[in-house]
């Protein structure tokens, strides 16, 4: 059995303009352990699964599907229940650089409210896990008493990183946790998790629209586009042989220095992503695909078996031949 | 900039405007007329020796900026001038007035910005609830009435007792005349006359507490640590109360400070019409008797209180909330 | 309270589109006129939507034209006690006179309509004076920058944190009770926060690329301010006028209240001050009181809701929540 495993999940925000759908049908699965990956461009839903997994999103949305976390239903779940696992089975490491933390509160209080509230130890005990914590994600302890503004944009993210270990998780999903900082930084937070992950045994939905950043702590990588998961395989294979032709987008977004396969200028993708509530009919990917013929804007393709535990949803691929093939000569799709 | 140099320059602007305020007051005394034709209006029958004795004793023979330094001595010696109105130096009269005021503001406030803030978190936590809805317009018509003339419409109904309405306290006054109670006698017959005027003055300012608390709260509801106290497992009831509104008070209790100096004016008119003998009701009378020495006495006071209130303001603000204390 | 314009529909910006292709302005007067005069259409389209506004619209237009026909409405003879159509006593309200009569036999309907033009007036014009000042001191400041914003911003901060009714009562008693006195001790202490809304928008403004480029094609500050940062704070300063008439008419009957108005024009502030004097409220002349009073509520809270209204439509930031 998995840890995390996701079916059929559909996410509708409620506007005055009428329900907005944000995620459309999307299956996720994380074993023990395991590190999946999820990129896309900002507005593609990834956030909103981040949210939908522990019922964050505001009251009013719609959410369907099924979210079983170690085999219990997530949106089934009494208010009660829901809290109690909020935070010991799964926490959220959040843009903290940002405003993730309450600005009038001292951080070590931040942290040791999650251990009080899960009655994980008595107030002394709390005390002085958090300042393991804290040492654990390489700050001094003294840095309990701060204030979050008296911290950098690293340190902050790190305190966050603490709070996410607080009530030893299995699970921890990273929202963009190294957005917003500088590169150097970003490196080091990088290492950070990953050293955690493996020391700690903690399976990982790790959220970014920088492919290069998961292809480095990722197993598996799954890639949306406008709602849904539009590529899903292990993450070398996506990243270097992506099937998909928003992937291979992607990913020659993000030049590696040294490689043969980016000498060529970066191919931008023409246009932005469409409207959720204005999707455009067949692949909703057609309008900005390069690769695209006929068949796209009318048929909506299914996720296709790409290679073993890899799967791609694009009609090139219904002939289980990765794109670049397909590509040299256009039309022997379907 | 550190936490000292901030306050300084906190407490350095106050300086200023007080200086300012000296100045204005000095100069506006001067700019309009013969001060003292002013002083005398309606006190005719004065000689012209009173006259040059009042000049010199005001220093109005002196060059002008020597006046000035005068004026501000004198006033920091507090000498605010002499009321011929009442005989007595000015200082006095507006002393025997300051407590009822101070009673009647403290108390009225104190409960205006409690229930406001109340009121404000309940309507920002439902936003768009019924009870929302109905507070927001509660609030736009109490804002929109004149509190004088909610006062006298109390007064007719439960002072007087207009049609159904019971009469229930006194009209005005402080203390009922003459019935020589002491102790907690005493107390309870103050109490007694005070309900109406701090009812009014509640109700008048209420909803600008409430409508500050929840723009405020709405605002802190939309940050991103609100959710991290979500995600963390934190019930509902300590998102708000731990988390969002130790928040969102900080601007709101600025702006509550801030508003002293509408209450003051709201004071004015409240004291007046339920004959309460603060500071208020000294402002309206001298009004009518043009008892200048006593108004300026009062708007230096008026105008001082405020720009102290401000710098407590400041102050409180830099201690309670840790980003303000480091910058 | 607020309700947002429930458009589901995109807003049509089509039609004015279609007119200004049929009719191409030729100079660049003539472009920018046909483009304010689409967007007032537009603001005006969103406000027809916003109940509040259009209760607030409604109930102003009443007294707009209480105001306007009060000689038709009320013969001005009614305010003279001497007058024949004077009534008995503190006569409580009969057929003859709906709202009764105060102690001198007049009819307070009469009193009221005719409380409505000087309430108005004194409101209008001491805003148009107040947005003037704030205007002036807001653009200069805003504009300028440099040691013309010190001193005017020090300037507007002082007279921010002085009590304006205590400050009201000191000019006005000094000056002598009158018409002119009131709208002049209104506007002399409430420009202030007129000045540094107007000041905040100057300053985003400026920074604009346009207005920076025109600056970089040699533009006086002249052309700068009246053809680009002046057209830009205008809805802005419409909507912060709206708010300040309101304002203005509470003072104007707190002062009238306290005896510092205009003893021969009857304002609403005045007839509450004679009902007061006279013992009105502890006799229980209830009518005496009540319509005066109603009256500035009514006033005050039409400009309210016009101006909140307003605001939500021109200000992007709300609207967008």
């Amino acid at each position: 059995m998995s840890l995390l495993s996701v079916h059929d999940l559909f996410v509708n925000y409620r506007t005055q303009g009428g329900p907005v759908p944000a995620v459309r049908g999307v299956d996720i699965e994380i074993g023990t352990g395991e590190v999946l990956g999820l990129a896309g461009e900002s507005g593609c839903g990834k956030s909103t699964i981040a949210g939908a997994l522990l019922r964050l999103l505001p009251t009013g949305t719609e959410v369907t599907g099924s979210i079983l976390l170690n085999g219990e239903d997530v949106l089934g779940m009494r208010p009660g229940r829901l809290r109690a696992v909020r935070w010991t089975e799964t926490s959220i490491v959040f843009q903290g650089a940002m405003h993730a933390l309450n600005p009038v509160q001292r951080v070590g209080e931040q942290i040791e409210e999650a251990i009080l509230i899960h009655h994980q130890a008595g107030e002394r005990e709390a005390h002085v896990r958090v300042g393991g914590l804290l040492e654990q994600v390489g700050l001094p302890p003294r840095r309990i008493k701060d204030y979050p503004h008296e911290l950098s944009g690293g340190q902050k993210q790190r305190v966050m990183i603490a709070m996410a270990l607080a009530c030893n998780p299995s699970l921890i999903i990273a929202d963009e946790p190294t957005t917003a900082l500088d590169v150097m930084v970003q490196a080091q937070v990088l290492k950070l998790l990953k050293e955690l992950q493996r020391d700690l045994g903690l399976a990982m939905l790790f959220i970014t629209h920088d492919l290069s950043v998961l292809i480095e702590v990722c197993d598996r990588l799954a890639i949306m586009y406008a709602g849904r998961i539009v590529e899903e395989g292990p993450a070398q294979s996506v990243f270097y042989e992506s099937a998909h032709p928003y992937t291979r987008a992607l990913a020659d977004a993000f030049p590696a220095i040294g490689e043969g396969r980016f000498r060529k200028a970066p191919s931008g993708l023409p246009g932005d992503p469409p409207y959720p509530q204005d999707l455009p009919g067949g692949c909703t990917f057609h309008p900005r695909c390069p690769l695209a013929f006929e068949a796209c804007p009318h048929i909506d393709p299914r996720l296709f078996d790409v290679g073993p535990g890899w799967r791609a949803a694009c009609l090139l691929v219904d002939s289980a031949k990765p794109v670049l093939e397909a590509a040299r000569t256009p039309g022997s799709g379907p | 900039m550190s936490t000292r140099r901030y306050l300084i320059s906190k407490v350095l602007q106050a300086i200023l405007t007080l200086a300012f305020v000296l100045a204005f007051n000095f100069f506006l005394f001067r700019a309009v007329g013969d001060p003292v034709t002013q002083l005398l209006r309606g006190h005719s029958g004065i000689s012209a020796q009173a006259v040059l004795q009042l000049q010199r004793q005001l220093g109005l023979d002196l060059p002008l900026p020597q006046q000035f330094v005068h004026y501000v001595k004198e006033t920091f010696e507090g000498h605010l001038g002499y009321s011929y109105f009442y005989n007595l130096p000015v200082s006095q009269v507006i002393a025997g007035r300051i407590w009822p005021t101070i009673l009647l503001i403290g108390l009225s406030t104190l409960a205006s910005t409690a229930l406001g803030i109340w009121i404000g978190i309940r309507q920002g936590w439902r936003r768009g609830s019924k009870y929302d809805q109905g507070m927001l317009a509660f609030t736009l018509f109490t804002y929109s009435m004149p509190e004088f003339w909610f006062g006298l419409l109390i007064i007719m109904a439960f002072a007087v007792g207009v049609g159904p309405f019971p009469a229930l306290f006194p009209t005005g006054g402080y203390e009922t005349t003459g019935a020589g109670y002491t102790g907690m006698a005493h107390v309870v017959d103050v109490l007694n006359h005070m309900v109406l005027p701090f009812f009014v003055l509640t109700l008048s300012y209420l909803g600008e507490y409430s409508l500050i608390m929840r723009s405020s709260l709405l605002e802190t509801l939309g940050e991103d640590f609100i959710i991290t106290a979500r995600a963390k497992g934190v019930r509902e009831n300590r998102v708000l109360y731990g988390h969002a509104v130790p928040n969102a008070l900080l601007p709101t209790m600025t702006v509550t400070i801030l508003q002293l100096g509408f209450v003051l004016s709201g004071v004015i008119t409240i004291e007046l019409i339920f004959n309460w003998p603060g500071l208020g009701l000294l402002t309206a009378t001298s009004v009518d008797a043009r008892d200048f020495p006593v108004l300026q006495g009062l708007f230096l006071l008026f105008s001082a209180s405020v720009i102290v209130a401000n710098l407590v303001a400041d102050l409180l603000y830099s201690y309670l909330d840790p980003r303000v204390r480091a910058a | 309270m607020r309700p947002r314009p429930t458009s589901t529909e995109p807003v049509a910006t089509a039609p004015d589109v279609h007119i200004e292709v049929k009719e191409p302005p030729r100079t660049p007067k003539q472009i920018a006129r046909a483009r304010r005069k689409a967007a007032a259409k537009r603001v005006w389209r969103e406000y027809r939507k916003n109940t509040m506004g259009m209760a607030g619209l409604i109930i102003l237009g009443f007294f707009v034209f209480v105001a306007i026909f009060a000689p038709l409405l009320a013969s001005s003879c009614g305010l003279d006690p001497t007058c024949p159509s004077t009534g008995p006593q503190l006569h409580a309200p009969s057929l003859k006179y709906p709202l009764g009569t105060d102690d001198l036999g007049r009819s307070v309907l009469t009193l009221t309509i005719w409380g409505t033009r000087i309430s108005m007036i004194v409101g209008l014009v001491s805003t148009a004076i107040t947005i003037l000042i704030g205007v002036t001191i807001g653009l200069i400041a805003g504009y300028y920058g440099a040691w013309r914003e010190t001193v005017l911003m020090r300037l507007t901060d002082w007279f921010l944190v002085i009590p304006f009714l205590p400050l009201a009562i000191v000019l006005a008693t000094l000056l002598g009770p009158s018409f002119y006195t009131v709208i002049f001790v209104i506007a002399i202490t409430s420009w202030p926060s007129a000045a540094r809304v107007i000041r905040a928008q100057v300053l985003s403004l400026k920074t604009r690329p346009y207005v920076e480029r025109a600056r970089a094609l040699g533009a006086s500050d002249w052309h700068l301010v009246t053809r680009h940062i002046l057209p830009n704070v205008g809805p802005l300063i419409f909507a912060n006028t709206v708010l300040t008439v309101a304002v203005a008419i509470l003072y104007e009957s707190t002062l009238s209240f306290l005896g510092l108005g205009d003893p021969l024009h009857t304002s609403w502030g005045t007839i509450l001050e004679n009902s007061f004097g006279a013992g009105a409220p502890f006799a229980g002349n209830w009518w005496w009181v009540v319509p005066p009073g109603l009256a500035i509520v009514l006033v005050v809270l039409s400009f309210t809701m016009i101006g909140y209204a307003l605001d939500d439509i021109l200000n992007p930031k709300l609207r967008a929540r």
